[in-house]
């Protein structure tokens, strides 16, 4: 449709640009495509309902055995060609950033170099192609890399107990939570249903309280960015069944009275929740259950490296405490006698008193494997390395940085720096104005406004595999920003990204008029 | 190590630029009596050649799917994915991805989850999709809790032949809230018991179709019943494959329609990662209430087309303690593996597909039904049904283990103490007429 019936080029400004911008292309080129940065639309638009990817053999026509409840109507489903289907995902790829680009400082995200070893181990046969149904006798590799996975996990926080079925953080946050809850209700402790949480808590904190059936009291930070320890002992009492603490905490910083929150929240009968986010800063150096930790879920997608893949999948396995270990949840594996391996699937043939299962099957099996390979290569000396080197470049970023912009809490921080935007006071810059700048040096930004006790929040993670040379040519980068914003030049922030795939993307319009799904237009369907 | 690109002379530059002499001065806010002195007990670092090898040693401990004829189903099932699926999930791009906060570097991620939502929608015949659940199982108990929301009412019916381990994750999810639910007995597994249970303080009733013994469920009557009611009705699917043949529950009344989408794209994986499916009705209280992350479209400031994550008013980054769901991470790249699949398939493969499957299935009762001794227990069935055997189906099970035959799944591993001699089987494009012969034989031959 780029040429006029002679051959030539039509005026785009007139005929094709509008159409280019209702498709996610340029206006100023003919085709939308600007070079290597190709225009891509949807499925939707550029599939066949007869076209098909795949093939297959024709069916026999055999008489059905579907009581009359066949589909009728069309699905409506476009199909494309192998080589279409590979380009539209491999264009689309180019749009997205990733480690494997660069750095990807997401504070409380942990974006680390995801080792293909993992990938290629997670695809043998013999874990890849395995129902998690199959008869005990075939599957006892798979329950082998189970119990060595659980041996890692309970090694490296010092804990007793681990329910590996958590789907992810947050469930493995409501699986230590359900844990507490059940363990209070069996101890007729009935009246403790308030939990304290810091107010610089991930979302997933309060959330996961609430629906385990508790009530949230909030917690303020203190000047240092920690827990304010008079604040917290005014808020213990008879109702209070415990504290979700995420530790290192997110302002990137330990938790110096983290034995004393412990043994106070114990004293006054409640449990401490740890949340594991943070693990990375301290694997192989500091074991939570030595800080009095009753339950805590690790980030397999964190601190272990399984690929995070735009979204997930996640892996949250969720370590537990002698207290609250009875009350783990179905299913686990256990040795017999024999050295056979066994899966407890069913509450009554459980030892303890489990509050019940997470979810279909025994957990994240393809996170298992990459976990447990990664956990393998590095050992416990590379491991502890691992919290060294990531606390190490968060202090190099933050030291560096700290003539330019302005740090949220004095002190050396763990894995993570964090800044506020006292920097940017009177540029007419913002925190968003800044990461967009970011954007177009190339960079992922910073998780923004969170945590949410500091003013414009950045909150930078660094995390372990990246080099001396690059975090030097990034904070060669951010300080030339910070110093760009207070010399007034804030066209560059306002008008950022002008480099990226798209410009600034108008998020309020998404949700006022919500397109959630392609529909035919009213052209296309007649 | 060969992921720290550090060399100690890195190290010690990087601590005189921060001013201490050594990284122990970095973790002095650990209190003392937690600060270890040496190495956890553990193996310290391995080559890569190591520990593939130890990786490897633990794998061929199992069988695998593809080396013997292999007949398991209930939840999951063996299908074929395209080696393309595979290959463009391991693309960088979407494989170290994050979620895509910020959508003007996250493009590729939104568009392809804005196409998987538009897929499920039209899949299940609802108006819109999310961007996916952990699995089938906690996308059911989810939408039993915003079922609940949607209509302030607390009680969920389940019917019992709603896959055991659904029921038990929507039971987790509700045992401390005000949502109970009521689980009919799977014993008779039709409809009636579920009907006879909906009253004026209904929120929902959930059933599913094909259901854990494979049995196909007109929805139609008990939608029309609940919604008398004031009512929510809930469609579960373990084998998204089936809604290629079988009618979608959008179109049988269904408001919301939940499941699992293992079997397109994502594999076997011993039970994870998978990719629960989620979809509804168009109704604002539906959409305010649902679950998890959606991507939406937009513009950007230039006028073009893109798309955002959207309404996030409803989830735990912004709205805490008030949020519909405390997920977060959800089965991203599960999802691009499904929605790659689904893009090859199309209209024409899917439902090719799906034929291929109910007729192996076919092929395969009647060749069991043949063998002494054994019933075919279904009237209906897509790809999966149950048959009753004059033994013990797990023992039945064990047995043909050791003929190099994957036979089924008992209904007592899901049911314990019940249904001892029923067994669930599977079969699927996978399945060659060998393989059925093989079964058969092995069948005939432990009973």
């Amino acid at each position: 449709m780029g040429m006029n019936t002679q051959g030539r080029p039509t005026r785009m400004a007139e005929t094709i640009a509008p159409d280019n911008l209702a498709t996610g292309g340029y206006a100023d080129t003919i085709s939308g495509s600007r070079g290597l940065d190709q225009a891509e639309a949807l499925i939707f638009e550029r599939g066949a309902l007869d076209r098909c990817g795949v093939d297959l053999p024709e069916p026999k026509g055999l008489k059905t055995r579907l009581g009359g409840l066949e589909r009728k109507d069309e699905i409506g489903l476009p199909g494309l060609a192998e080589p279409e289907t590979m380009r539209h995902y491999v264009r689309l790829s180019r749009k997205n950033y990733a480690i494997d680009l660069g750095l990807y400082p997401l504070g409380s995200c942990t974006m680390k170099h995801n080792p293909r070893l993992n990938e290629k181990v997670a695809r043998l046969p013999g874990f890849a192609d395995v129902h998690p149904l199959q008869p005990a006798s075939t599957v006892q590799g798979a329950y082998q890399v189970m119990g060595e996975l659980a041996h890692w996990l309970m090694t490296l926080t010092n804990m007793p107990a681990v329910a590996l079925s958590p789907k992810a953080g947050a469930h493995g946050e409501f699986c230590g939570m359900m844990a507490i809850r059940a363990k209070l209700d069996a101890d007729g402790q009935t009246g403790r249903r308030r939990i304290l949480v810091p107010e610089s808590a991930h979302g997933t904190n309060p959330a996961t309280a609430v629906q385990c059936g508790f009530t949230v009291d909030e917690i303020p930070a203190d000047k240092t960015g920690r827990v304010d320890m008079e604040a917290f002992k005014a808020k213990l009492g008879d109702d209070v069944a415990g504290i979700m603490l995420t530790n290192p905490n997110t302002c990137g910083l330990f938790e110096r009275d983290i034995r004393e929150i412990a043994d106070l929240i114990h004293e006054a009968g409640g449990y401490f929740y740890c949340d594991g986010a943070n693990f990375n800063a301290i694997v192989g150096r500091v074991r939570p259950g030595d800080l009095g930790v009753d339950a805590m879920h690790i980030n397999l997608h964190k601190t272990f490296s399984t690929p995070h893949g735009g979204g997930g999948p996640g892996s949250g396995p969720t370590v537990f405490s002698e207290a609250l270990a009875p009350f783990a949840p179905v299913p686990y594996v256990v040795e017999t006698e024999k050295g056979v391996l066994e899966m407890v699937e069913h509450m009554d043939d459980a030892e303890g008193e489990p509050f019940g299962r997470m979810a279909a099957f025994h957990g994240q099996m393809g996170m298992f494997t990459r976990a447990l390979t990664y956990m393998m290569s590095h050992g416990s000396d590379g491991l502890k390395q691992v919290a060294e080197d990531a606390v190490l470049n968060a202090n190099y970023i933050q030291a560096r940085l700290s003539h330019v912009m302005t740090v949220a809490f004095e002190g050396t921080c763990m894995h993570e720096a964090l800044f506020d935007d006292r920097f940017l006071k009177d540029t007419g810059v913002t925190t968003l104005d800044f990461a967009k700048a970011m954007i177009d040096e190339g960079y992922h930004p910073m998780t923004m406004y969170f945590p949410l006790v500091v003013h414009g929040a950045m909150l930078i993670e660094p995390t372990e595999t990246e080099s001396m040379s690059g975090l030097d040519r990034f904070i060669e980068v951010l300080d030339a920003l910070a110093t760009a914003a207070k010399a007034g030049d804030k066209g560059r922030f306002l008008a950022a990204p002008v480099h990226a795939p798209t410009k600034r993307l108008d998020e309020t319009r998404a949700a006022r008029q919500p397109v959630l799904r392609w529909t035919p237009s009213a052209e296309a369907a007649e | 190590m060969r992921y720290l690109p550090h060399t100690d002379t890195d190290r010690k530059a990087m601590l005189d630029a921060i001013g201490v002499a050594s990284i122990d001065e970095l973790f002095t806010d650990v209190p003392e009596a937690a600060r270890l002195d040496g190495l956890i007990d553990l193996p310290t670092k391995q080559t890569e050649l190591q520990v593939e090898r130890a990786m490897a040693a633990m794998s061929s401990r199992n069988v695998a799917a593809s080396q013997a004829p292999f007949f398991v189903g209930a939840g999951a099932y063996k299908h074929h994915v395209p080696a393309t699926v595979d290959h463009l999930i391991q693309r960088s791009e979407f494989l170290t991805a994050y979620t895509p906060y910020q959508p003007e570097i996250s493009q590729g991620t939104l568009q392809t989850l804005f196409e998987f939502q538009t897929q499920v929608a039209l899949l299940t015949g609802m108006d819109v999709a999310n961007a996916s659940m952990y699995d089938g199982s906690t996308a059911c108990a989810e939408a039993v809790m915003m079922a609940a929301r949607v209509t302030r009412r607390t009680k969920a019916v389940m019917a019992g032949s709603v896959h055991p381990h659904y029921v038990e994750a929507s039971q987790t999810l509700a045992k401390y809230s005000d949502v109970s639910i009521s689980v009919t007995d799977a014993a008779p597994a039709d409809l009636d018991a579920v009907i006879a249970e909906i009253d004026d303080t209904t929120a929902c009733v959930v059933i599913q179709t094909p259901d854990i013994f494979g049995r196909l469920h007109d929805l139609r009557e008990v939608s029309r019943i609940a919604h008398e009611k004031g009512a929510l009705v809930i469609a579960v699917f373990t084998e998204a494959v089936s809604l290629g043949l079988v009618e979608a529950p959008g179109n049988m009344g269904a408001d919301i329609a939940v499941g699992e989408g293992q079997s397109i794209g994502v594999g076997l994986n011993f039970g994870g990662p998978y990719v629960g499916l989620f979809a509804c009705k168009d109704d604002r209280r539906f959409i305010r209430q649902m679950p998890g992350r959606l991507a939406g479209e937009t513009i950007d400031a230039d006028g073009r087309r893109g798309y955002v994550l959207t309404l996030s008013t409803r989830e735990q980054h912004i709205r805490r303690d008030k949020a519909t769901s405390n997920i977060c991470t959800n089965a991203g790249l599960c999802s691009l593996a499904w929605t790659i699949h689904m893009t090859l398939l199309g209209e024409k493969g899917l439902t090719q597909l799906a034929r291929l499957n109910h007729e192996t299935a076919c092929e395969l009762a009647d060749a069991l039904s043949a063998v002494p001794g054994v019933e075919l227990v279904n009237e209906t069935f897509f790809n999966e049904f149950t048959i009753l055997l004059p033994k013990k189906a797990d023992q039945v099970v064990n047995d043909l283990a050791r003929f190099g035959v994957l036979g089924g799944v008992p209904a007592s591993r899901l049911y314990p103490g019940r249904f001892e001699n029923y067994l669930i089987v599977a079969a699927t494009e996978t399945n060659t007429p060998e393989d059925i012969a093989v079964f058969a034989k092995a069948l005939a031959g432990v009973l």
